[in-house]
């Protein structure tokens, strides 16, 4: 929730030009930006529009990235609102007919892992076979981040995965070092510990509103950061850019995911409370309940063929005459995830953003060949590379 | 840690773990840094040196050597033995005597520290009272004489440090001779010197800094004469008659002075100022030894101040002779070592970056090469490389080529030879390649306890520097004065910093050496046991193949010299290959079965034929946007720096100023509020560095990152690159961007290897990796079908290595900083991954391949991968499974240069720099373990007619003196 509402609204706009797609049918149409209404009202007004007063509809609309996102309350219709710039391009379909996965984006890449996907989105629990709710359904988003395992973390911490698939957005952070309070038997001890110090604006982390200034990070995907120094945390960090899990305990306090809610904050980051994460599910967090089963989860890492498991996007390889491929996985490293069979899919959205995917591909994986590797972007770091030989 | 515990405990593989692994540190090579404290025992001809970092360590014989380590984190200022016996003492800087004694344990001895006293004054004393001065350890082997700052003098027991509080020597006033009343009302100021009367141990001399000297009767308790020297005393010595003393002091002068029992003596015998009386400085320390006839008179310092001021020399005179031992760096101290009844044989001096041993024997007092604590920085190292197990003959022939560069040493052999080395002879020959600042590439004997120089190569002479080469130091101009003559090969100064030695790579079965420099320069030498002319054959490959746009920014290439060079004997370069720009060479990769040399830099990497003397393969790397690596070494960083400190420092400056600018004409408010500001300004600055803590960006690796195509890494290999059916030669090359490159390279047959050419594939047989994580690539290994790393190029061809399996399918291991991959190969799959920084937040640094043989079967081992961490974790991973099998801490993450100056041995051992000057030894495998195991006994108290007793009575124990402003004299005499 939080996270809509921090969508700039001062638009300078103040009419929303609206265009919305039926089968072979447009209609055009404008809206106040200031005043939307609410979503059932827009609904009717659509329904109108078209002529189709009895028809159970899926609206989805285009959002700025180029993605088809759904209207279906009121917090997405406002939000599609207000970041209409200007046009808003709806796209109808009858419910019956509806292509549920034809939402989302970029998933080019992360089709190939579909392991990582079935742990993103599924954490195999009963609740998998009720009917889905309509409203804020992870597949109904771009994930950009979420707050996982709320249900075996404590209330203070948060966990929070930063997903950078193949995206141009920096993950957008800096560390530092600094000095918490911890309880401990001997009473209040001041331990060194390692804080978010700033956030890159329009970055990937400070976009998720779940990260913020001052924030302790307590674990990286799932392993302790306490005892080491700034150094390794941030190479940890680097490492595991491609899928960063964070545990912090924030330094606001009060926006806190209350257990056993069903909406709430989780509901809000974008992903539900019950997802989980494969690669943190391995480290359980070492709360005092919890710390007898740390060893046996940390010994699991370092088995080649389980850390094989995480979502890690494989390496390239270009063989002669320059096609390029993904470095096979012969099937012993498959894991048993792949053959879960219930698995929400993300399907490239070709028609509305065909370029703009096959250039996140390509960016994703990393092509040497690239020809069109960002010849504007001089990413010249002082920071960057540390050359030792 | 935790993650080396498994599951199903596999106890067989533990077990066998504990065969293959053990993690020792065993032996410190080189010369000891920061050295502050020099001691000698002629009866155990043991050498001992203290070091500012508290280390204190003993030398004997080559082979036998001791370390200790103070706990106190405090320098070392004096060390003395016990006569005749083998505990030695130490006088650190925080005032503390400690007791160290050599104790046989199983055979071995080990140097223990058995004891520890601080002198405790009267109560509300001052401190100086009891801050030692000067320490005499008394031939009688059971009492130290401590002299202060306060001027007091106490006795104390040992070993065991009993004060003897009614043997304490405080002389005052009163007790002065009366006619002297300069004396009156002054403090007599601190002990300079305490020295024993070599025939009358119960009389012992004690200077004080003011100048006066008194005699001292220990049975007594009563000074027996007074000397009432006027200058600043530096030190004396008593001369070996016992009737004469010598005093040296701080005008530059030094004095003769009879014991007479007159007393008191006002004027000295006779006084001389070797360099004239007008500014000299100080004798620092004076040493005399008496030959036959004439007598050695042996002093440091005593140099006019404003010619000569900045030289550290030590003067020798000897009857006609005079000598002034000019040395590169500052004197700590030294001794004679004494041949037989009398004779000097050897001058010992301890400077601060070496040990030079003089032959005084010998005409020209020519200097005896040390056989350890050889100065490895004599230029600063840049690089090193190990080759274990060298063959015989190479050997033999590099052995050959350095005694004919040691010509000028002595062949007086080392005259220290205190202890016997019992450690058995090292199984191998192993030799150390030291890189060098200058150019020079240094040969050292590893193979056991000693770092033994074998030879020197040189590689400036193939160039032309700005140095003048008939700019010798070494000559001396005729009927100079004073007659300086050079000792010493430290020397840090480097004519041109291109010059420098950035990787070296010896193939010990060919005799052929490639070594790659600062400036873009990849040499190919061969040994020749012949001195010969050559003509070096220069080759510059264009690593950026024609990509425009750019400057380079950075050194120019070096200019190589047309003429033929005679070259002497040993390593003589016959190719060149200079890399444009001229950019340090990263890496490099020799195979002399196929005579090539492939090199890389921060733009490409490419492959030279040395039999042909063509380049057959350039790469450019380079990513076109990276413009650091393409302009070369300007630090953009550094200058950033620069001007932060700049502006900060112009922003203290001017507060300052402000602060300073007194109100005199001003209203004093205006002043307080100036400084209200001020001090608001400063906690504002204060409290903005406090919100502005080190911070760490936390950004995926990109494509465009800096030095991403920059080649850490090369490597030839005979495998399957483009079919599983038939292999070819292959290089691999891994850049900082996480790329791998391969290139098939197709060799003509033998006999026809002059004609055809040698080509390397692109296009087809060509095949490019690149990691996701995009770390760089530090390592790259192929493993053959049994899973066992390919063997080095004509091992096989020499028999000794088992042929590699080529049945079964190889595998490629790509070590990068973050993780280890394997892939199959040729298809380049995936097969397992072991990572590391993702879990422990640790990166690769260094990587080697070792064997690891067992110690209890004989026949048993394996080839393991020894990886050194940036957090100076070493650990062993198996192959072909990577899995962690050890893992032990080594290196203090601190310590950068420590960890980068890491070098694995293929045996399981490994050398890094502990400082500018020290290797430090460790080993990994539980087979075979170099560490230093001898033994010294105590010398027998009855020897009669042994000539170290007789030294001994000439010249106390422990000729060490102190050393805080380094001032002694030990004896002297006139016939």
């Amino acid at each position: 929730m939080n996270k809509n509402h921090r969508v700039p609204s001062s638009r300078s706009l103040s009419a929303v030009e609206v265009k919305s797609k039926f089968g072979a049918e447009f209609r055009r149409f404008s809206l106040d930006r200031s005043k939307p209404g609410r979503f059932d009202e827009f609904y009717g007004l659509l329904q109108h529009v078209h002529r189709i007063p009895n028809v159970d509809l899926l609206v989805g609309y285009a959002d700025i990235h180029g993605d088809l996102l759904p209207i279906n309350n009121d917090d997405n219709y406002h939000k599609a609102i207000s970041t209409a710039a200007p046009l808003l391009r709806l796209f109808l379909q009858r419910k019956e007919e509806a292509d549920y996965s034809a939402f989302g984006t970029d998933s080019l890449t992360r089709k190939k892992t579909p392991a990582a996907l079935a742990a993103v989105l599924l954490r195999p629990d009963a609740n998998r076979k009720k009917p889905p709710i309509i409203i804020s359904l992870p597949k109904d988003f771009r994930p950009v981040s979420s707050i996982i395992d709320v249900d075996i973390l404590p209330e203070t911490h948060r966990r929070v995965r930063l997903y950078k698939h193949g995206q141009e957005k920096p993950l957008g952070f800096y560390i530092r070092d600094g000095s918490s309070v911890r309880v401990t038997p001997q009473g209040l001890e001041k331990v060194p510990g390692i804080f978010i110090s700033r956030l890159v604006p329009g970055g990937l982390a400070e976009s998720t509103g779940l990260l913020a200034v001052n924030d302790e990070v307590l674990e990286v995907n799932g392993i302790e950061v306490a005892g080491k120094s700034l150094d390794q945390v941030t190479d940890m960090m680097i490492a595991n850019s491609h899928n960063l899990i964070i545990t912090v305990k924030p330094a606001n306090q009060r926006n806190n995911v209350v257990r056993n809610s069903n909406s709430g904050g989780g509901a809000a980051s974008g992903s539900s409370g019950r997802s989980s994460d494969s690669g943190a599910s391995y480290y359980s967090y070492s709360t005092p309940g919890a710390t007898a089963m740390t060893p046996s989860h940390i010994i699991q890492n370092f088995r080649p063929e389980e850390v094989e498991s995480d979502d890690e996007e494989e390496d390239l390889v270009i063989e002669a005459g320059g096609d390029t491929r993904l470095a096979p996985r012969p099937a012993a490293g498959a894991t048993a995830s792949y053959s879960m069979p219930t698995l929400p899919r993300y399907e490239p959205h070709l028609n509305l953003r065909p370029s703009n995917g096959a250039m996140a591909t390509s960016a994703s994986v990393g092509s040497l060949s690239a020809p069109d590797r960002g010849l504007e972007r001089r990413n010249l770091e002082e920071d960057g590379t540390v050359i030792t030989l | 840690m935790k993650r080396f515990r498994r599951h199903g405990h596999d106890s067989q593989r533990d077990k066998l773990k504990q065969e293959l692994y053990q993690f020792n540190k065993t032996v410190e090579h080189g010369f000891p840094h920061q050295p502050s404290a020099l001691g000698f025992s002629p009866s155990l001809e043991l050498l001992a040196i203290g070091t500012r970092s508290g280390a204190i360590k003993l030398y004997g014989a080559p082979g036998v050597e001791f370390m200790g380590l103070h706990d106190e984190n405090a320098a070392v200022t004096q060390v003395h033995f016990l006569p005749h016996q083998v505990e030695l003492v130490t006088l650190l800087d925080d005032n503390s005597l400690h007791m160290w004694t050599l104790r046989a344990h199983k055979g071995v001895s080990e140097l223990l520290e058995i004891g520890r006293f601080t002198l405790t004054g009267p109560p509300g004393a001052i401190p100086s009272v009891t801050r030692v001065t000067a320490v005499l350890a008394h031939s009688s082997g059971e009492l130290l004489l401590l002299g202060t700052e306060g001027g007091h003098v106490f006795v104390v027991e040992v070993p065991g440090f009993r004060e003897l509080e009614e043997n304490n020597i405080s002389l005052h006033e009163s007790l002065l001779p009366s006619t002297h009343h300069r004396w009156e009302g002054q403090n007599l100021e601190c002990v300079e010197a305490l020295q024993e009367n070599p025939l009358n141990p119960r009389q012992v001399l004690i200077g004080y800094s003011r100048g006066l000297m008194v005699l001292w009767d220990l049975d007594r308790r009563c000074a027996i004469q007074h000397f009432l020297g006027t200058q600043q005393l530096e030190s004396v010595c008593w001369m070996e008659d016992g009737g004469n003393i010598l005093s040296s002091h701080s005008d530059g002068s030094y004095c003769h002075w009879t014991v007479t029992g007159k007393d008191p003596q006002t004027e000295p015998e006779k006084q001389e100022t070797p360099y004239g009386k007008i500014p000299s400085i100080l004798v620092d320390s004076g040493i005399s030894t008496v030959s036959k006839l004439p007598p050695f008179l042996i002093f440091s310092g005593g140099m006019p101040r404003a010619s000569y001021g900045d030289r550290h020399c030590i003067s020798v005179i000897h009857s006609k002779t005079h000598v002034a031992l000019d040395f590169t760096s500052r004197i700590i101290d030294f001794f004679v070592i004494r041949d037989g009844e009398r004779d000097p044989n050897a001058l010992v001096v301890l400077v601060e970056e070496e040990l030079v041993v003089v032959d005084l024997q010998t005409e020209g007092w020519p200097v005896i090469q040390t056989p350890y604590l050889v100065p490895l920085h004599c230029s600063a190292i840049t690089c090193s490389h190990h080759v274990s197990s060298i063959p015989l003959k190479l050997w033999e022939r590099i052995q050959a080529a350095g005694k004919l560069q040691n010509l000028h040493y002595s062949r007086k052999p080392w005259p220290i030879n205190g202890g016997q080395n019992l450690a058995p002879d090292p199984p191998q020959r192993d030799l150390l390649l030291t890189g060098h600042e200058d150019g020079t590439v240094r040969f050292w004997d590893a193979s056991g306890v000693c770092l033994y120089p074998m030879y020197k190569l040189s590689t400036a002479m193939v160039f032309h520097t700005d140095a003048d080469p008939n700019d010798n130091m070494n000559q001396s101009t005729e009927g100079e004065w004073p007659p300086f003559r050079k000792v010493g090969c430290f020397d840090p100064y480097s004519d041109d910093p291109r010059l420098g030695i950035q990787k070296i790579h010896l193939c010990k079965y060919s005799g052929y050496l490639t070594v790659a420099g600062t400036a873009g320069q990849i040499l190919i030498l061969e040994i020749n046991d012949e001195a010969a002319e050559q003509t070096v054959e220069a080759t510059v490959v264009d690593l950026l193949q024609g990509q425009e746009g750019f400057r380079w920014k950075g050194q120019a290439r070096l200019d190589l010299r047309e003429d033929p060079v005679t070259f002497p004997s040993g390593f003589q370069p016959f190719a060149l290959v200079q890399c444009q720009p001229p950019a340090v060479v990263t890496a490099i990769a020799l195979h002399s079965e196929w005579k090539l040399v492939a090199f890389g830099t921060s733009h490409g990497f490419g492959v030279y034929d040395y039999q042909q003397k063509n380049n057959i393969l350039v790469r450019c790397t380079l990513n076109p946007n990276d413009q650091v690596a393409l302009e070369g070494p300007l630090s953009r960083v550094k200058s950033i720096k620069k001007s932060l400190r700049q502006s900060f420092r112009r922003i203290r400056r001017s507060r300052v100023s402000m602060r300073k600018h007194n109100p005199n004409n001003g209203s004093c408010l205006l002043w307080l509020q100036l400084q209200e500001i001020n001090a608001r300004l400063e906690a504002e600055t204060l409290h903005d560095m406090e919100l502005a803590p080190v911070q760490r960006k936390i950004e995926a690796r990109s494509a465009d990152d800096s030095f991403t195509g920059l080649v850490r890494t090369l490597y030839f290999a005979d495998t399957f690159l483009s079919d599983s059916s038939q292999s070819t030669p292959s290089l691999w090359a891994g850049t900082n961007g996480g790329a791998v490159f391969a290139y098939m390279l197709r060799l003509p047959p033998v006999e026809r290897r002059m004609d055809n050419k040698v080509t390397a594939h692109a296009g087809k047989n060509s095949k490019e990796i690149q990691l996701m994580h995009r770390a760089p690539v530090v390592g790259l290994v192929v493993l053959d079908g049994r899973g066992a790393p390919l063997p080095e190029p004509l091992e096989v061809a020499h028999d000794l290595a088992r042929s590699p399996d080529m049945q079964g399918s190889h595998q490629l291991l790509v070590i990068s900083e973050e993780q280890l991959k394997l892939f199959n190969l040729p298809k380049v799959s995936s097969k397992a991954k072991l990572k590391l920084t993702a879990l422990d937040g640790s990166r690769v640094r260094r990587v080697g391949v070792a064997w690891f043989g067992s110690s209890r079967v004989e026949d048993y081992g394996e080839s393991s991968l020894v990886v050194l961490t940036n957090q100076g974790e070493l650990h062993v991973v198996s192959l072909p499974s990577i899995k962690l099998q050890v893992h032990y801490p080594c290196i203090r993450r601190e310590d950068v240069s420590g960890i980068a100056s890491c070098v694995f041995t293929k045996h399981g051992q490994g050398l890094y720099l502990i400082s500018p000057s020290e290797f430090e030894r460790f080993s990994l495998s539980a087979r075979w373990v170099v560490e230093p195991r001898c033994l010294v006994e105590a010398p027998s108290e009855t020897r009669p007619t042994s000539h170290s007793s007789q030294v001994h009575r000439d010249q106390p124990d422990g000729a060490s003196m102190e050393n805080r402003i380094c001032k002694r004299l030990v004896e002297f005499a006139f016939n």
